[in-house]
């Protein structure tokens, strides 16, 4: 079964990779830029889901990363404003993320509550300290702007899509890699897995369940302050009214389409970023004539789409969302 | 020999129970101890204790000579303490070797050194005669290999002290057999063991002494020697009891349900009966023996209309019923006491009174057209509760509050109170203790001479003996024999059951 699952995940790998080749050979300038664009798209979305494979493969359902996501950029972009320092206002938004995360942590771990409640509360409670604070008109100090990585990014079609980006998409990148590796070959992982699938048997293995829950809560809400901050310092450069749109919501999708795999998630939201930055290129060539408003859906339509696919046949976490009371099994 | 576990004067009160009773007991060096004791009787509070996970009110613990620190569970297993877990502790999507590892993982730099995980279990396995693959997944493994990765698990971190809390309630006679002589071999290499079961002939065959609780105190310490298996069920329940039911001449008559080639897809969608065929008489107990996931649940849930049948056809007087529909099957005269009672038996947030007529509640006396008549409900309730002797303080308390051998009286009490033709138990005395197995053996006995034709569907192959008429095998999906339990040979038909004759 799963020797299947990656060998459908290869052919699928194989496909996009026949079809790049045939478009770059057709226009590689174009081609090059649309995955470009498609990697910043993928980004924010594939960090958000990383908050959410973080929670959930340790026991915690977090469907409040959209207000994570919400509240960390919107003080990333006042922080880098007042202190005039694009950093200090990265470093403030990770230690919202890490706030929000602690919140959700206390709520569904200390107190057992209901977590979809918990998260609820977290998305309620950042739509409303951002809209009460909200001020129009400002401006960053900054941004995070293009570093390429020298010699990397001179490599044909990869220099320009993955190496001519600001630090905190390469920041993204090596938490990627790093969640990836540490969730399967450390004994870090295991445990966590451990906790996510089966608590008491960590527990009685020695581990402690609710310190894992919290510490890897605490990393995930420190990756959405990341993200955040990727979104209004390097990406956007400005700040609005409800400036995330659904990533958040968007990224649970992924995550499970993903299959709480880091590389299934990055995967999952770089073919989101792809179709959206296709779509964009589709529209600006006048190749096809439907209304902006179409391409606007587009996220919101495909998360069903995926959803709809995978529905029943992914297998989350066996824990998540229960409370662990020690001694119980 | 030094103790290696003391236990000096341990009192715990839990709001409005006393679970432990100022208990002392000493476990040494290459002994076996049996803790007895009924449900509730204290045994998992104190072992609780023991790991640091309760905080006793007062005593004293000590573990190699050294007093224990409350919450210190890791400190506590450093210090050689091991335990297998009635519910086995292992992460079910995992391999065997990533749950022996857990929590005390063999690294090379950050990451999980898994060839030497694998080099060292491969090692353990093979000086405890106990052999794993340790690449398997968990779930994929039969639950006996699971039992041995849970021993290894604990034989891994060095353990002088090895708990084991009932550790042959999920197996074969064959498998038991083979635990109880690692057990042996594990004491005679200088290990201590806490053998927590309500299997007395186990008791018999492997302890030195017998420790047995009852109401949270500690009632005597005995060993096999100085008594027998009716003494020490006494002492664990405070009168006599009797373990041989007595079992009168079957008084059997015309067939009442007739099953024919049935065939069902279990969770997997995988064929998990093959085509079964039998024929149940009035009058008379089919035990159906087999060890657990031969198709027995599958089986069982397709005759009483709770799974699709793929094929095969299910007559019950003569009338072949419909697939699919519990309150069909009810209708046409079945009653099932079902294997998962808080699943299937209970609503556990519902009162006693309300779950002793959910096989009723839309049916005179309890109801008349959309309005349920409270009175003839409690009526019923006390009535209930009194002959069938369910252990509560009101009969509107939540089925929840009560102890699984009450919440298996309710099951059963109303399961029997309509006197239908067929009744199905399934597991019917499944985590329950021995006063109540003794009662609801008695009930499905007493059903049988009122005229009910009874399957009786068990793990336990010495209820299967002691209650049934007539014993079919049920081994990879079929029914591999059907013999008469006069004169049935116990390991002949153990054998079956592991599919080795055929």
């Amino acid at each position: 079964m799963i020797t299947l699952i990656k060998r459908r995940g290869s052919y699928y790998f194989l496909a996009v990779t026949l079809a790049t080749l045939y478009l770059y050979s057709q226009s590689a300038n174009i081609t090059t830029s649309v995955f470009s664009i498609a990697v910043t798209f993928a980004m924010p979305l594939a960090l958000a889901a990383m908050v959410g494979i973080m929670c959930e493969r340790t026991g915690i359902v977090n469907i409040g990363i959209e207000g994570t996501l919400l509240l960390s950029s919107f003080v990333a972009f006042y922080v880098a404003i007042a202190a005039k320092s694009i950093v200090i206002g990265f470093l403030v938004a990770m230690a919202t993320g890490v706030a929000m995360s602690l919140l959700l942590a206390l709520m569904s771990v200390t107190w057992k509550m209901d977590q979809i409640i918990a998260g609820t509360i977290l998305n309620i409670l950042a739509t409303g300290l951002t809209s009460f604070f909200y001020i129009q008109g400002n401006m960053l100090p900054n941004m995070f702007r293009q570093k390429p990585i020298p010699g990397l990014s001179n490599l044909p079609f990869f220099g320009d899509v993955l190496f001519k980006h600001g630090l905190l998409m390469y920041i993204g990148f090596v938490v990627i890699i790093t969640l990836y590796y540490g969730l399967f070959h450390t004994p870090w992982g295991l445990r966590t897995r451990a906790v996510g699938e089966h608590p008491s048997s960590a527990d009685t293995a020695g581990v402690s369940v609710s310190r894992m829950r919290y510490v890897n809560v605490a990393i995930a809400g420190a990756i959405g302050g990341l993200c955040g901050s990727y979104l209004v310092l390097e990406l956007v450069g400005s700040w609005n009214r409800g400036f995330t749109a659904g990533k958040g919501f968007t990224a649970l999708a992924l995550m499970i389409f993903g299959r709480w795999n880091p590389m299934g998630a990055l995967a999952a939201a770089m073919f989101f970023g792809l179709a959206q930055a296709g779509a964009n290129q589709l529209m600006i060539n006048g190749t096809v004539n439907i209304p902006p408003q179409f391409v606007g859906i587009l996220p919101y339509v495909m998360t069903i789409i995926v959803l709809a696919i995978s529905a029943g046949k992914v297998r989350p976490p066996a824990a998540e969302g229960q409370p662990y009371e020690k001694g119980q099994s | 020999m030094s103790a290696l576990l003391e236990i000096t004067g341990v009192s715990k009160q839990y709001p409005g129970v006393l679970a432990n009773d100022n208990i002392s007991l000493t476990v040494s060096a290459g002994e076996v101890v049996a803790l007895l004791g009924e449900n509730g009787a204290g045994k998992s509070t104190l072992l609780k204790a023991v790991f640091g996970l309760v905080k006793p009110d007062s005593g004293e613990i000590k573990i190699g000579g050294e007093p224990i620190v409350f919450g210190d569970t890791a400190g506590i297993i450093s210090r050689g303490v091991g335990m297998v877990h009635q519910h086995f502790q292992l992460v079910p999507v995992m391999t065997v070797a990533e749950n022996i590892i857990l929590g005390d993982e063999p690294k090379r730099g950050l990451f999980i050194n898994m060839k030497a995980a694998r080099a060292e279990i491969i090692a353990l396995s093979k000086r405890y005669g106990l052999e794993v693959d340790p690449d398997a997944v968990i779930e994929d493994l039969p639950v006996g290999m699971q039992q041995r990765v849970e021993i290894l698990k604990a034989l891994r971190k060095d353990v002088k002290l090895l708990i084991l809390d009932e550790p042959t309630a999920v197996l074969t006679p064959q498998e038991i057999d083979e635990l109880l002589s690692v057990v042996r071999n594990l004491a005679k290499s200088g290990v201590g063991i806490v053998l927590i079961t309500h299997k007395l002939h186990e008791v018999m065959a492997v302890a030195d002494r017998v420790v047995v609780l009852r109401g949270g105190k500690l009632i005597g310490t005995t060993s096999p020697k100085e008594t027998n298996e009716a003494g020490l069920a006494q002492m664990m329940v405070g009168r006599s009891v009797v373990l041989q039911v007595n079992r009168t001449e079957a008084k059997r008559g015309g067939v009442v349900l007739e099953v024919k080639g049935l065939q069902v897809r279990d969770d997997r969608k995988i064929l998990s009966v093959k085509g079964v065929d039998f024929s149940l008489h009035k009058g008379e107990i089919l035990g159906i023996a087999g060890v657990e996931g031969n198709g027995q649940r599958e089986f069982v849930e397709a005759i009483c209309g709770m799974r699709h049948r793929e094929a095969g056809e299910v007559i019950i007087n003569g009338v072949a019923t419909k697939d699919l529909d519990p309150h069909g099957a009810h209708e046409a005269g079945i009653s099932h006491v079902p294997e998962d009672r808080e699943k299937h038996g209970l609503v556990s947030s519902y009162s006693i009174a309300d779950n002793l007529i959910l096989n009723q509640f839309d049916q005179e006396p309890f109801a008349k057209g959309w309005i349920r008549n409270l009175g003839e409900i409690s009526k019923n309730a006390l009535g209930m509760v009194e002959k069938f002797d369910i252990r509560t303080p009101s009969a509107s308390n939540t089925a929840s509050s009560l102890s699984g051998g009450n919440k298996q009286k309710v099951v059963v009490a109303r399961e029997l109170s309509e006197e239908l033709p067929v009744l199905i138990a399934a597991q019917p005395t499944r985590g329950v203790d021995v006063g109540s197995i003794e009662f609801i053996h008695n009930q499905l006995l007493s059903a049988r001479d009122k005229g009910a034709a009874v399957l009786l569907v068990s793990a336990e192959l010495d209820e299967i003996l002691s209650l049934s008429d007539r014993i079919a095998v049920m081994s990879g999906g079929k029914i591999v024999a059907i013999v008469d339990s006069k004169g049935a040979d116990r390991n002949y038909i153990g054998r079956l059951m592991a599919g080795l004759d055929k």
